[in-house]
């Protein structure tokens, strides 16, 4: 690639970092400016609806990814170790409780400032519960919990969707009271506007993934590319990145380039990364010539590519239908369900599935998934074992003969039926 | 029999998985449905309430071979998830009709999803429970959740339950709620008495069976408990915690008060005592049944309570018990209890008060090392505080 003729190219990944470091350089002030901070979690956080306010956000999960990514988590999580937590819970709570115990320095150098408001979007996970509960024994401030019904049957019911819209509106007063800011529902209006823009956006860059070659990997840029859409949805900046990220893809589109030299097998994947060995998970499967073309991970805050968008002209009703609809919070047959459209959807080859010990809300079951991908609809199905914050748990060598194994297998299958 | 020999015998049902109590109810209701609950608390009423047999899916202690679930279910997961999903590949809850999962952790909700793709001809309930305990509007959402869930089993037996008929089942597992909590009352005055493990046994013996049988049971041999004539041992008190969900070798709630320790309060099989007051059995009851559920049951790692902490309602059982220690005794791999465990032990070591924590699976055999660190524990109490 020739720097002339790729004007475009390492905008989504540059433009990304210089964000989250002026959101970073905004929390680091907060406590001294004065301005209220609210912890949330990344599936069904309420984004929108506490931008009203102007709480700023701290996301803890995006945290402890970062610090898998710096190779920080296993330290801190020895640390949790340290005061009780058991080697068997999630490595993510550890992450964050060692952290905090350490002087709560984000992983990128930045002081996190205190919460002033624990707001639990319980979307899909108990443990999120376990943790934000943990938080407020340490820091000792008020913990909200959004209670979001998991979708029990295979639409949003009425009844669930009225629940949150109640439980945001007595949210209200709280918010008030702790920001001096009044609600407002026009502004409210406004952000959501942004937010639905923003998402058009990156559903664009998502479906990119259906050509072939593929210009955009799902999986391994995706967790990169969806950041601002989890961290600052609903700020203009927000949209103004995903116009600039698209004008990357757009490009590579013209040039038939993708994110490896040549797509040879193309995969959609379930589960989330191995933060720590990021890097080496990836290369054992670029060497195959695999691009995730579609995955699961990159919908956990949020399930837009099947057409949900937020409304300005019902905010709270489609907050609440957001909330209940993100990847974590869909149940078993709808995961399935999903995956297999994406392997009709996007083309794929075969589906694999990063199985982590910490997070049994996307684990229990994955297993049974993959009997049910094989048994009913012959689709090759690769598990494997690790973890996403752990690097305790990442067996390199045990995962390459899994994936040589299954791609050699795949290739051969190719050869014989062409 | 005498009582000895009722444990005995309750204790041979209680270790046959192959549910020898569904099959004589089901030879005996031409038609009729058993429904299968998943621990930790379900409303054993509705399927009552529609002359159901509401029935007890609390793992297979240890007692069969993991060899079909294992490629359905990570190694990295509780026994109970597990040895549940093996029952069920096996047949052995074939007779079942419908079974009930809820929102306790994520592992015993995604097994619900796993027992849909499994047993299609179930019908398989996920039971969202009220987290938010602050809303207003919870008591109306889990009303209507039991609502949803009254409408499919009314549709799958093919009849309605009038509101009269889950009142009375309100009643009758009121009355055997009170039986329930009289147990623990003894337990609490006079343990040794009762042993953890006997009550264990009267109270496990209920997820077996009719409620009105279990009631009959127990009020034929509660009496029996209070004229026993047992020697008070110079035992320490202790609390247990964390034996809620996966339920702990048998063996091991022996071992427990063998080492020295009288159990003075658990949370084993909680929902036999889940509301601290009876249900109101007038007006609407399936309001009652939310109503309850939020504002009056006792304290559990399996839900939130807003501002009302658990490890306030742990002080209190040490005080009410007027425990000398707690003893924390956790599933393996299971998350709601090893969690709460940090929270619980720091509260503990700001009140001076002795912990001993461990872990256990549904198939371990060999106890003497947990033996060893109870003694060391009871020495220590004993001695040193
Ligand atoms: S269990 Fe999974 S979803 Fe829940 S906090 Fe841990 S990593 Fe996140
Ligand atoms: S033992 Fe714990 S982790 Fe397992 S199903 Fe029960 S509550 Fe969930």
């Amino acid at each position: 690639m020739s720097e002339s003729k790729f004007k475009y190219q390492g905008v989504g990944r540059e433009y990304q970092k210089k964000l989250l470091t002026a959101w970073n350089d905004r929390l680091q002030s907060a406590e001294s400016d004065g301005r209220k901070v609210a912890y949330l979690f990344v599936p069904g956080n309420v984004a929108e609806f506490l931008r009203v306010f102007d709480f700023e956000l701290v996301f803890p999960e995006v945290n402890a990814l970062q610090c898998g990514v710096r190779k920080i988590s296993g330290d801190y999580i020895l640390k949790a170790e340290d005061v009780g937590y058991s080697p068997d819970v999630c490595g993510y709570v550890k992450n964050d409780i060692g952290m905090m115990l350490a002087g709560n320095v984000g992983p990128s150098g930045h002081k996190i400032p205190k919460p002033d408001l624990l707001l639990c979007t319980y979307c899909g996970c108990t443990t999120f519960i376990k943790w934000f509960e943990a938080l407020a024994h340490y820091y000792d401030v008020p913990l909200v919990l959004l209670d979001i019904p998991y979708l029990r049957g295979s639409v949003i019911e009425e009844t669930d969707r009225q629940y949150i819209v109640q439980q945001l509106k007595e949210l209200i007063p709280l918010c008030e009271k702790m920001t001096g800011n009044k609600y407002n529902h026009d502004k409210l209006v406004e952000i959501t506007k942004h937010a639905a823009e923003a998402e058009d956006l990156w559903v664009q860059i998502l479906h990119s993934a259906k050509r072939k070659p593929s210009p955009f990997d799902s999986y391994f840029e995706a967790v990169f590319f969806m950041a601002p859409i989890y961290i600052l949805r609903g700020l203009p900046e927000c949209t103004d990145y995903y116009r600039e990220a698209m004008k990357e893809i757009q490009e590579r589109i013209e040039h038939g380039v993708g994110p490896i030299p040549e797509e040879k097998f193309r995969v959609v994947v379930e589960g989330p990364p191995p933060w720590p060995h990021f890097r080496s998970f990836w290369e054992l499967l670029k060497r195959w010539g695999v691009c995730a073309v579609a995955s699961s991970y990159s919908k956990v805050g949020g399930f837009w590519d099947h057409g949900f968008r937020h409304d300005p002209t019902r905010p709270l009703e489609s907050i609440a239908d957001y909330c209940l609809t993100c990847y974590t919070n869909q149940n078993l047959a709808m995961r399935t369900d999903l995956l297999k459209t994406y392997a009709e959807e996007y083309d794929a080859d075969a589906i694999l599935i990063h199985s982590v010990k910490s997070c049994r809300s996307f684990s229990v079951g994955q297993a049974d998934m993959r009997e049910q991908f094989l048994r009913k609809w012959d689709l090759p199905t690769l598990l494997v074992e690790s973890d996403l914050a752990d690097p305790r748990y990442f067996q390199i060598a045990q995962l390459r003969n899994r994936i040589d194994a299954f791609f050699e297998s795949l290739e051969h299958k190719r050869l014989v039926h062409a | 029999m005498t009582f000895e020999e009722q444990i005995q015998h309750f204790r041979g049902i209680v270790d046959d998985v192959s549910f020898p109590t569904v099959k004589e109810w089901k030879s005996k209701h031409t038609g009729g449905k058993v429904v299968g609950m998943f621990p930790v608390y379900t409303p054993y009423e509705l399927p009552h309430a529609l002359g159901m047999l509401p029935v007890g899916l609390l793992g297979a202690g240890g007692i069969i071979e993991i060899d079909h679930a294992d490629s359905r279910i990570q190694s990295f997961v509780c026994s109970i998830a597990r040895s549940t999903l093996e029952l069920g590949l096996t047949d052995r809850v074939k007779d079942f009709d419908a079974v009930y999962f809820t929102s306790i952790c994520d592992v015993a909700r995604n097994l619900s999803g796993i027992w849909k793709a499994n047993f299609p001809h179930q019908l398989v309930e996920y039971i969202h429970f009220p987290q938010n305990m602050e809303s207003p509007s919870a008591v109306h959402h889990y009303r209507g959740e039991l609502q949803r869930l009254l409408g499919n089993l009314e549709q799958l037996g093919g009849k309605k339950a009038s509101a009269d008929e889950v009142v009375r089942s309100i009643e009758a597992f009121n009355h055997n709620r009170s039986l329930c909590w009289r147990l623990h009352e003894i337990r609490q005055l006079t343990p040794w008495k009762l042993s953890t493990y006997e009550a264990y046994i009267l109270l496990r013996i209920g997820t077996l069976l009719p409620v009105e049988e279990h009631t009959h049971i127990l009020e034929g041999i509660i009496p029996l408990v209070e004229s026993r004539e047992t020697k008070q041992r110079d035992h320490v008190r202790v609390i247990l915690e964390g034996s809620f969900c996966e339920q702990p070798p048998m063996e091991l709630l022996q071992v427990i008060e063998e080492a020295g320790c009288y159990i003075v309060n658990d949370d084993l099989l909680l929902h036999s005592r889940w509301f601290t007051d009876p249900v109101p059995a007038n007006g609407d009851p399936l309001l009652a049944l939310a109503e309850s559920y939020i504002q009056r049951s006792v304290s559990s790692s399996v839900r939130h309570y807003g501002l009302r902490s658990r490890k306030q309602a742990l002080m209190n059982k040490v005080r009410s018990g007027q425990a000398d220690g707690v003893i924390f005794s956790a599933p393996k791999f299971c998350e709601p209890a090893l969690l709460d465990y940090v929270l619980f032990k720091d509260e503990l070591e700001k009140n001076g008060i002795p912990y001993l924590a461990f872990e256990y699976e549904e198939k371990m055999s060999v106890f003497e090392s947990i033996r060893m660190q109870i003694e060391a524990f009871v020495e220590s109490v004993m001695f040193f505080t």
